[in-house]
């Protein structure tokens, strides 16, 4: 463990140590307390222009100030037991300058006009301290500024406001419906978080935003003890843009199936009671017979494969090396961009790169750097045409302005280039998921996501999952276990076949996508339909120790 | 100034727990002060400096807890602080598993802190990521690396009388050097208490001549071979099997479950060769003396000659089990033998060097299969000598089963992770029969 995780955790309380990773959320509050408003936006302001004018007086060409309220709510329960209640609160400012053509970035929790003052001399020390090193100048991509503006995530039901009581009542009931159901195990929990965020520039923006985002999640172990073995079966819920809301189950947003599936809607009760039976049925399941499959991919698993293999290759700060030392490089090299004919997948592979999809995790109206945000192709009929962009990138590509790609988790972290929702877009053709299966002779139905690899230029990966079936003769013959599918990323999206219509469209995601140095969490959506695969390598697991 | 001395934060901690009115209360001081440089293509990237000291309270009524932080600290705000834990203790559902606060521990003190690295400054980080970029250019080859430097302290005190301080320093760096083609890469990572002991320049030259070895990769087919892992890669395999928890061996849903109940302690787990324990007191490694639940640390054994010797238990785990507590590991030491890389590589027949490893993730946690590629350097060795640099492998594989399989063991080194940000002391192994499954094309 890094020191400064070990000072941090060792001085909380017992009860935080419950959250392990609570040190990346900030620190405990009272629920109430996450409901004040915060400092109001004219404060902000006046702090802003603090900032922005040090840094300017001090020799920074440009500046921008980000004043982030960060407030999470979480809620950890096993069986019968509640096992933490926490709210955490993180405020505080980042300041971030170009002196002499180089970066430099501050941060403290000192939120007058004296510290920010301070905090923005810090800034350009650092910044005017790395001249020695050289390198190329920072050169911005023009960014006019909007002036006063604001956005919000538009939530119906705010779940910082609903009481402690109803989240530890459903989590309990759904534990309870678990272990009628036969669980041996049961751990579910929900996560809020709310981020205030206040940035203004040196171009001009002073821009306030109000984000929300929910995840409820839960995870069924069951066990038989005289062969010494265990399933799990987690939820097939997704993190979501959304408030409260998405915790009240509606028919329509419904899929059904050999499992039932969720769109904007979960329903906890129902996913869970299925889970209890699905885990003791994984126990039971027949080891995969290794060799090549037809693998029909359901949206709650193939979210994942699109992260991995089509989000982050197309990271233009991978592309150009800026995540040599961390995340990696990307084999989609500008070369291939430029010929205008890179063959990334088949014809039916269209994917877009979109910051404002409602109800997804990447949706905000301006990103960390002041630019608005907007939607554009990455693949188009299976060709590579875009990347993902912020302003000192911009001009590599030849664009006259960022693609609003740029995200710090928090006022203490630095922003950098961060993924959008990456996401495949539906088929145009009506096809739904019975009728793609009918066609399958010798397939492999996956549901949920598992165990997931890719090495550092995104070529070579392997995936699991939560369900898997077998399909024979266009029918599903029973389940599978033990699986994983290896395959390079360019020859899987040329396998890819068919893509179901767009009723089938549902939105998957991650809460903790993790990048740089200082390594920073970023949330973000993929969507697509349930999507046939032909001719994939699957692998056995199973292996035993003593 | 955020690091406080162990007199400030008894005074301030004091203070606190004056205005306590609820059955139990404990109250922590935390700060940090630090900074990092973040370089890529021969230039830096994003640099920044961040400090940060805030204090947190948590009140008891019961097995009913509230905890409530602050980063104000005049005696307003203190007080404050108090009254809002105890509110929340009051509204909190009660906690079956809360454990009644520990009265008055013995601790040592730490070694952990060191004022060099707590003297780093933005100009002092340019300067050692300066003469790493001179090696690279020299070389004519591109680095990407990050230097990372962070002193904090940590002070704890309750109401029955416990109170525990501790300051800690480290400093980490990490470098990847890239020919212009991208056909070859190479790394190093550093990490160390005592700035003084970090040279940037040589780790940038052992990453270099990492990256010029690799030059002209072949292709050879997947499969099982006898592999050299460097500390680095093998750190990066064990970490994942450096769980040593009794509650989950005992619930039957870990590794260290047993076939029909139970746990498999004092089972022979691996080979004989194997002895892993923690230490907070290793001069290379120290780490702290004190957990977050109150409890001292001290040296455990927890694998002796390929036996598993101990399993960690929470406090209420142990009171449930009518057994003594004891903490998890806060640092992993695995002893080592006297073979070289050099020695190993002379006696094998045919085999891999693995430098790296990059992106493991656990496939089944029943058998700890893990799968994972290879990354930054791969040589084929043929009759005791590396013939050429291979290209990079997906494996999956067990650390167990990795560990029944050890032919030698060389010196250990403090090796990082950066899958987990941990350092381990772990040595260079040679390992019979390690699965590869697949061919990457990654450079």
């Amino acid at each position: 463990m890094r020191r400064r995780d070990f000072i941090y955790l060792s001085g909380l309380g017992a009860s935080a140590m419950l959250l392990p990773d609570l040190k990346a959320f900030g620190k405990p509050i009272d629920p109430a307390h996450a409901l004040d408003g915060g400092i109001d936006v004219k404060a902000k302001k006046e702090l802003a222009d603090v900032a922005l004018n040090t840094a300017k007086s001090k020799g920074a060409t440009y500046a921008d100030i980000r004043i982030g309220r960060y407030l999470n709510q979480f809620v950890v329960t096993r069986e019968n037991k509640v096992l933490n209640v926490a709210n955490t609160e993180s405020f505080g400012v980042g300041i971030r300058v170009i002196v002499n053509g180089c970066w430099g970035f501050a941060a403290g929790n000192v939120v007058t006009k004296d510290g920010v003052a301070k905090t923005a001399e810090r800034a350009v020390a650092v910044a005017k301290a790395n001249v020695i090193v050289g390198g190329a100048p920072v050169q911005l991509a023009p960014q006019k500024g909007y002036g006063e503006v604001s956005w919000k995530t538009p939530i119906e039901k705010n779940a910082f406001e609903v009481p402690i009581k109803e989240k530890v009542d459903l989590l309990l009931n759904a534990n309870s419906i678990a272990m009628q159901g036969g669980a041996n195990f049961v751990n579910s929990n929900l996560f809020m978080v709310n981020e205030q965020k206040y940035f203004a520039s040196t171009d001009g923006s002073y821009i306030d935003q109000d984000i929300h985002r929910i995840y409820p999640a839960f995870n069924v172990t069951r066990i038989d003890s005289s062969q010494g073995s265990f399933e799990t079966r987690r939820s097939l819920s997704s993190p979501v843009g959304m408030g409260y809301e998405y915790l009240t189950p509606l028919d329509r947003e419904k899929v059904g199936g050999v499992t039932t599936r969720y769109k904007q809607r979960y329903d906890m009760l129902e996913d869970i009671k299925a889970a209890a039976q699905q885990a003791a049925e994984k126990i039971k399941a027949k080891s995969v017979d290794p060799g090549k499959y037809d693998m029909v991919l359901d949206p709650s698993h193939l979210w994942l494969t699109i992260h991995e293999s089509v989000g982050h290759p197309t990271e233009l700060d991978r592309v150009l090396g800026y995540e040599a030392n961390f995340a990696g490089t990307s084999f989609l090299t500008l070369d291939k961009w430029k010929s205008g004919n890179f063959n990334f997948g088949s014809k039916q592979v269209n994917i877009v790169a979109d910051k404002t999809q409602v109800g997804s995790l990447g949706a905000v109206g301006y990103d960390d750097e002041g630019v608005k945000c907007k939607k554009w192709d990455l693949i188009k009929d299976g060709i590579l045409v875009n990347y993902q962009a912020i302003r000192d990138q911009a001009h590599i590509i030849g664009l006259k302005e960022s693609q609003g790609c740029c995200y710090s988790q928090s006022w203490q972290d630095v922003q950098f280039q961060r993924m959008p929702n990456v996401s495949l877009q539906p088929g145009k053709t009506p096809l739904s998921v019975d009728d793609m299966i009918k066609n399958v002779e010798k397939g492999i139905y996956i549901i949920g996501d598992g165990s997931f690899s890719i090495d550092q230029q995104r070529y070579n990966f392997q995936f699991g999952g939560q369900l898997f079936y077998e399909i024979k003769d266009g029918k599903i013959a029973g389940m599978l276990n033990d699986v994983a599918y290896q395959a390079n990323t360019r020859e899987f999206w040329n396998s890819c076949a068919q893509v179901c219509d767009e009723r089938d469209y549902r939105l998957g995601g991650a809460f903790n996508d993790g990048k740089g140095q200082p390594s920073q969490s970023s949330a973000v959506s993929h969507g697509s339909s349930t999507t046939l695969f032909k001719g994939v390598n699957v692998i056995n697991t199973k292996r035993k120790i003593g | 100034m955020p690091i406080l001395s162990k007199e400030e934060a008894q005074a301030i901690l004091k203070k606190v727990l004056i205005y306590s009115k609820a059955e139990e209360c404990e109250v922590s001081l935390n700060g940090s002060e630090g900074g990092n440089i973040r370089y890529a293509l021969n230039a830096v990237s994003t640099a920044g400096d961040i400090s940060t000291m805030g204090l947190a309270v948590t009140s008891v009524y019961g097995k009913k807890a509230g905890t409530a932080t602050i980063d104000e600290f005049d005696d307003a705000a203190l007080e404050r602080v108090v009254r809002r834990s105890e509110e929340l203790a009051q509204l909190a559902p009660p906690n079956p598993e809360y454990m009644p606060m520990l009265g008055p521990q013995t601790f040592a003190e730490s070694i952990t802190y060191n004022a060099n690295t707590a003297a780093m400054t933005p100009n002092s980080r340019a300067e050692m990521v300066a003469k790493s970029l001179g090696v690279t250019k020299e070389a004519k080859l591109t680095a990407a690396g990050f230097l990372e430097n962070s002193t904090g302290f940590s002070a704890i005190m309750n109401s029955k009388g416990l109170f525990a301080y501790s300051k800690g320093s480290d400093v980490t760096f990490s470098v990847t050097t890239r020919n212009e083609e991208g056909t070859a890469s190479g790394y190093a990572a550093r990490g160390f208490t005592d700035v003084s002991k970090l040279d940037t320049l040589s780790a940038t030259k052992a990453a270099a001549g990492k990256a010029t070895g690799s030059v002209g990769a072949k292709a050879i087919e997947p499969g099982k071979y006898t592999v050299i892992l460097e500390p680095v890669a093998a750190t990066y395999m064990l970490e994942n099997m450096f769980r040593f928890d009794a509650r989950s061996a005992e619930e039957g849903r870990s590794f260290l479950s047993k076939k029909g109940g139970g746990t498999r302690l004092g089972e022979q787990l691996v080979d004989e060769k194997v002895t892993i324990y923690s230490d907070p007191f290793n001069p290379e490694l120290p780490s702290g003396t004190w957990g977050g639940d109150g409890l001292p640390r001290e040296k455990t054994v927890w694998i002796d000659k390929g036996v598993l010797k101990n399993l960690s238990y929470s406090r209420y785990w142990a009171d449930k089990k009518g057994v003594k507590p004891l903490p998890g590991p806060a640092n992993i030491i695995m002893e080592g033998g006297d073979a070289t890389i050099e020695d190993m590589i002379k006696s094998t027949e045919k085999g891999i060097l693995v430098s790296r490893l990059w992106y493991i993730r656990m496939v089944d946690p029943q058998s700890l299969l893990l799968t994972g590629l290879t990354r930054d350097g791969l040589f084929y060795i043929e009759n005791g000598k590396i013939k050429f640099p291979i290209k990079n492998f997906r494996f999956n594989e067990s650390p167990v089963i990795m560990l029944n399989n050890v032919e030698a063991l060389g010196k250990p080194e403090r090796s990082i992770s950066v899958e987990s940000y941990r350092s381990y002391l772990i040595p260079p192994m040679k390992i019979k029969e390690f699965t590869f499954t697949s061919l990457s094309d990654a450079v």
